[in-house]
């Protein structure tokens, strides 16, 4: 194996100021999140805690293994919506360890306008669920929800990714033997409650867990009989009478303690298939990744700067070192996972793109796992390259990328633009996770580009009707592009709208990616069949 | 010398007879009772036979069991230790009898140090002085007050046949003496059934100074000088040591003198010691002799460098005592503590359990260590409740103790409660290092000796906390390498997180305290939250499984033994037992809905008052629990239903055994 030698100066001015805004950055983020994990602010937290039950995310620790990491996806969900009163859209998504075992965990956060459904509450929870179908994760509900948000019930209920799709996915998880177990820890009304009856298996509290099609106030409306929710379908209607839960529990402790013996009873195993070596630390310091990051995001650098301060040993055997270099192919490994690293290091040429169609075929016939780092402006554009076929060579990467049947990560280290996002496995060809770095960015083109491009357009059409337009129109012109664009394409945006999985510090970027290989080795790796490469 | 030799004992001294039959080269048999199918002297012997169940007095009290024993095996000789049959002469006479040597005293000697007064009045005869007081058969009332008044007070009423403190009165006024004079008699005879009493002058500073004698069948008598035994709890050494701080070599003269005297007068051959109560102003009175080998002869043995059982075999055996008084000096100071398994918060009561846990003292040439027990034993209440001797050897008295402190400090048992914390504090204190005492030290110093029991201290609930991540450390990387994904993450107990930090709570309860633990993650160690305290910590099992912790830079090493959801944690001879609280355990048992009545101390049910199924009353009475002699009622703590009985009349339970379960009235 070969090392990478990092050319890095830690010291010097250029790193300093790159590492200071990154961290910067960082701060930031993390300042951020620790709001959100805050849910719906205290008087909400003070009012749950006093009914006797645990917040979200103290559920979730005491599901989990005792100092079980917890990948928590979508944390920016709803980040700017809804009057920003819905912290990680109201519902916490992740993936944790119980019993020894990874586990999809979805846990309703009530004091968030009491665990509803906003839509991007659907859209959070049917991508966690989209996570464990893909990776073959048990599902654990910790349902706590007063079923779908009514006043938007128009972008909640009717479509195909809408609620529906929640038990929709259950059955199907269910068919495939991905165990189903929700715990019932507060309301499930309406539509609510067919998340604990489509489990596998169901647990629900006393005096705190209710399950029924119409809560009192409909019932009385309807039939005008009176009935209290606990008497309606409380613990004890459901455990004994209706057979709609399988475990009564008598309070949130002894609820989440059935939990983890149900899933210690599955009977899983993990069958790795990939040749695993003894994993070792990179040889450079993860926190000098925020030294390697330019400021000025036009700025190019380094990709294997990067990814020396990824994989194990740093060691990183390259594929066509001397060709098509401005994407870089090779193998390492993570944590000991032998992977095939696809990263930009420069625009995409035609021999590029074959490059990585070659290379993404060959991880995908060897079953190695694929990680891209996005650092992408687009194909090279010109008469010369389009007559060169660099759309076709595009398309072979593209359809590389699309076809490939191995676990795919990908994370966003720089600009995510174009045709570029598509051949580095962007969201719309399904890695099982990607991931935004503080200062990533994601747009059709960069901000520039597309002032630049609707500035054209409109110059010709001045000119065509021969009229002027001055340096400094064009520059009030393409201002409000470029911040439209920045503003568009920052993580915080793209993530409150659960175009990834969430942002991460660039330092995290190892054990985010060993994580989730691990997670992913809980479905069998399967056979690619690659579609017709244009040739 | 004979040939082989039958131990009639257990425990510590079995093992210790044993040693030194060894080294003479004889075959040894020992015998063992249910209880102690696998118990030390088992495993050291040549050979053991099985006498009867774990009662002593189904087995180690059975004469005629040895016997056959010694009979079957061919034992040439028997060795009775000490307790059990040790002072018996009827057992002695049956030994001789049935043609065994029996390695003690004549049966003539036990016999006349057996009762009390009548050995009183020998040594009366004999010129040895004795404590004022009245040793006649006469126990009428009036003639037992008529004595009380010539001799004064305070007055000591006690049992003839007594021992141990039982039947025993201190009188300060004439006023008291009736009331005294029947309680003992009716103690005494529940106790001995003998309610004959003596009456003695009660000396106020009193030590108990005791000489060491041997003699040998030729008729040779000589004394291996003394030992101090004042520390004593309930009348029972606690510390004993060699030689007595401050007795002059005039006044040791003097003692031993008049031992000797005493052992000569009743033709004594064998080891045995006179006891002596020694006066503040050097006057001593003669209290007793013990014809047999004391517990507290490995002080004796450190200073004067002998092996006392081989010499009790080799006299036993015929031969001449090995030296003469002259040739025999007194080497450095040696002082002996006895570890029990006993409550010295609960006075002193004996405790039982398994001995999940146990680290004696490391031996050296100055730190001798005789035990009977193995980690794993089971405590019971069958027998004496002493684990293990530790005995230390120096040039000087404060040089002894310094080792002793360290000795007690290396001190680990979990499982069993024992005085090792209460026996640090008493080598600690500065009374004791004066060698300012009498037999009434701990009383006079309980305040100090005794402390209340303290809630945890941050450091102690730090290292419980360190102990279970630790463990659980330990536990996911043994479930790492059993895994098809070795490597994976996922294994890591750091409690990532991304973006954020992460911590865990745990919950401790000691008695009623309740104490609420943070721990926060972080790169390196764990930042503990306690109390109002943060400590930064981290650590490692070392390779004997200690815990090898460092708290906000302090670098220590404790044991922590889990057992269940119990944590012992063990540092420097103290011990803290917590008792971790797993939300998830205990909603399982909530689950169960009952709630239990344990056993306040360890011993055995007397009576169960009341069925299975039975709605009681609050205050009902339920069981009836004997321990020590006195019976604990425990009664129901609400109205509601006893569910369960968990126990029949007569089994023994260890402290804090479920006795029954409870369930008590909504609202109750």
């Amino acid at each position: 194996m070969t090392h990478l030698k990092s050319s890095l100066v830690p010291a010097s001015e250029e790193f300093q100021r790159n590492a200071a805004a990154m961290r910067a950055q960082v701060a930031d983020l993390r300042e951020k999140v620790a709001l959100i994990r805050l849910g719906g602010g205290e008087p909400a937290r003070q009012k749950h805690l006093e009914r006797g039950k645990l917040l979200p995310r103290e559920r979730i620790r005491q599901l989990l293994d005792m100092g079980s990491p917890f990948l928590e996806f979508s944390q920016f969900a709803a980040w700017g919506f809804y009057k920003n009163e819905a912290p990680a859209a109201g519902i916490i998504t992740g993936i944790g360890r119980v019993c020894g075992r990874e586990c999809l965990i979805i846990a309703n956060d009530a004091t968030v306008k009491g665990g509803t459904y906003l839509p991007l509450t659907v859209k959070k929870h049917l991508r966690a669920q989209e996570i464990a179908e893909q990776n073959h994760l048990p599902c654990i509900y910790l349902v706590d929800s007063g079923g779908a948000f009514l006043p938007l019930q128009e972008d909640v209920f009717p479509d195909r990714d809408h609620f529906g799709r929640i038990f929709y996915n259950q059955a199907q998880m269910s068919a495939k033997g991905i165990p189903q177990i929700a715990v019932v820890m507060g309301s499930c009304t309406a539509g609510g409650a067919y998340v604990p009856a489509m489990a596998d298996e169901s647990i629900i509290v006393k005096n705190q867990g209710t399950i029924f099609l119409g809560g009192p106030p409909l019932v009385k409306a309807a039939t005008g009989e009176v009935v209290s929710a606990e008497d309606l379908g409380g613990a004890d209607v459901h455990c004994r009478t209706s057979g709609v839960t399988d475990h009564y529990a008598t309070d949130d402790a002894h609820a989440l303690g059935l939990a983890r013996r149900i899933v210690a009873n599955l009977n899983r195993t993990k069958g790795v298939q990939l040749d695993l070596r003894e994993p070792r630390e990179p040889l450079y310091p993860a926190e000098e990744i925020y030294g390697i990051i330019p400021t000025e995001s036009r700025k190019p650098f380094d990709v294997r700067e990067v990814i020396a301060r990824v994989v194990d040993g740093s060691e990183f055997d390259a594929f066509k070192k001397l060709y098509g270099e401005t994407l870089v192919c090779g193998f390492a490994h993570i944590f000991g996972y032998p992977v095939g690293i696809v990263a930009n290091n420069g625009i995409l040429f035609s021999e590029s793109a074959q490059k990585g169609a070659h290379f993404v075929e060959l991880c995908s016939q060897r079953g190695i796992p694929l990680i891209f780092l996005q650092n992408i402006t687009g194909f090279m554009v010109g008469s010369k390259y389009e007559t060169g076929g660099i759309a076709k060579d595009g398309a072979k990467m593209v359809m590389a990328v699309a076809c490939a049947r191995v676990p795919k990560f990908t994370v966003l280290i720089g600009g995510s633009f174009g045709a570029g996002n598509y051949g580095m496995c962007g969201r719309a060809y399904s890695p099982r996770m990607l991931w935004m770095w503080p200062n990533a960015r994601i747009s059709v083109m960069g901000g520039e580009q597309a002032a630049g491009v609707l500035a054209q357009v409109k110059r010709d059409g001045l000119e065509t009707r021969g009229q002027e337009w001055s340096p400094a129109e064009e520059e009030a012109f393409k201002q409000p592009i470029r911040d439209q664009y920045e503003h568009q394409g920052h993580p915080y945006f793209a993530s409150a709208r659960i175009w990834d999985d969430g942002i991460i510090d660039p330092a995290d970027t190892r054990m985010v990616l060993g994580l989730g290989i691990s997670a992913a080795l809980n479905a069998p790796i399967e056979k690619t069949t690659f579609g017709i490469f244009r040739m | 010398m004979f040939d082989s030799l039958l131990i009639a004992n257990r425990g510590e001294i079995a093992c210790r007879i044993l040693r030194s039959a060894h080294r003479l080269g004889l075959r040894t048999i020992a015998v063992y009772s249910d209880a102690d199918r696998k118990a030390q002297h088992v495993k050291l012997a040549d050979e053991a036979w099985h006498i009867g169940a774990a009662p002593a007095a189904q087995s180690y009290l059975c004469a005629d069991k040895i016997l056959e024993v010694a009979r079957r095996s061919g034992a040439a000789a028997i060795h009775p230790g000490y307790g059990f049959l040790a002072e018996n002469a009827e057992f002695a006479a049956a030994c001789r009898a049935a043609g065994s040597v029996f390695v003690g005293p004549p049966v003539a000697a036990i016999r006349a140090m057996g009762s009390k007064s009548a050995a009183k009045a020998i040594m009366h005869q004999a010129g040895v002085p004795l404590v004022p007081g009245y040793h006649g058969e006469d126990q009428r009332l009036a003639t037992l007050q008529s004595a009380a008044l010539s001799i004064g007070f305070p007055l000591l009423v006690k049992a003839s046949a007594g021992g141990g403190g039982k039947g025993m009165r201190v009188v300060r006024t004439a006023g008291e003496l009736e009331a005294a004079i029947e309680g003992a008699k009716r103690e005494a005879a529940a106790s001995f059934g003998d309610d004959r009493l003596l009456l003695e002058r009660y000396l106020e500073q009193p030590r108990h100074v005791e000489i060491q004698v041997f003699a040998d069948s030729q008729g040779q008598v000589i004394y291996l000088f003394e030992r101090d035994c004042s520390v004593q709890r309930r009348h029972q050494k606690v510390l004993e040591e060699a030689p007595a701080p401050g007795l002059s070599p005039a006044l040791r003269e003097q003692m031993g003198a008049a031992a000797v005297t005493a052992t000569g007068t009743i033709g004594y051959v064998g080891a045995g010691t006179v006891e002596f109560l020694l006066d503040t102003d050097g006057s001593f009175y003669f209290m007793e002799m013990n014809t047999r080998l004391q517990v507290e002869h490995p002080v004796t043995e450190l200073i004067t460098g002998l092996d006392l059982v081989a010499w009790q075999l080799q006299i036993a055996a015929g031969q001449p005592l090995p030296c003469r008084q002259t040739e025999i000096q007194i080497n450095g100071h040696a002082i002996e503590a006895r570890l029990y398994a006993e409550d010295p918060q609960r006075n002193f009561l004996p405790a039982i359990g398994t001995l999940h846990h146990l680290q004696l003292p490391v031996e050296s040439d100055q730190v001798r260590v005789d035990t009977g027990v193995a980690q794993g034993d089971e405590i019971s209440i069958d027998y004496d409740p002493m684990l293990a001797k530790i005995i230390v050897h120096d040039v000087d008295r404060p040089a002894a103790l310094r080792r002793l402190r360290r000795a007690l400090e290396q001190v680990e048992v979990a499982g069993v409660t024992t005085n090792a914390a209460f026996l640090h504090r008493v080598v600690n204190h500065p009374a004791f290092a004066a060698a300012n005492f009498d037999t009434g030290f701990i009383d006079q110093h309980r305040d100090e000796l005794l402390p209340p029991a303290r809630p945890a201290s941050a450091q102690t609930l730090a290292l419980a906390a360190l102990y279970l991540l630790l463990q659980r450390e330990a536990d996911a990387r043994h479930a790492a390498r059993q895994s098809s994904d070795p490597h994976s993450p996922w294994h890591q107990t750091s409690g990532w997180r991304l973006n954020g930090d992460n911590h865990h709570q745990l919950r401790f309860s000691a008695g009623e305290h309740v104490h609420l633990i943070t721990l926060h993650y972080r790169p390196v160690g764990y930042l503990i939250e306690v109390a109002d305290r943060q400590l930064s910590a981290s650590g490692y099992f070392d390779d004997r499984g200690r815990l090898k912790a460092t708290l906000d830079g302090q670098q220590l090493h404790a044991r922590v033994v889990r057992c269940g959801m119990e944590l012992q944690v063990l540092y420097r001879a103290t011990s803290h037992r917590l008792l971790l609280h797993d939300p998830h355990a205990e909603a399982f048992a909530h689950e169960e809905n009952t709630g239990r009545l344990t056993a306040p101390m360890p011993g055995k049910i007397v009576a169960l008052l009341v069925k299975g199924g039975a709605r009681v009353t609050r205050g009902t009475p339920l069981v009836i629990l004997e321990a020590m002699k006195m019976e604990h009622t425990i009664t129901a703590p609400a109205d509601g239903i006893v569910t369960q009985m968990n126990f029949t009349a007569g089994a023994l339970v260890s402290d804090g055994a479920a006795l029954l379960t409870f369930e008590a009235d909504e609202g109750a």
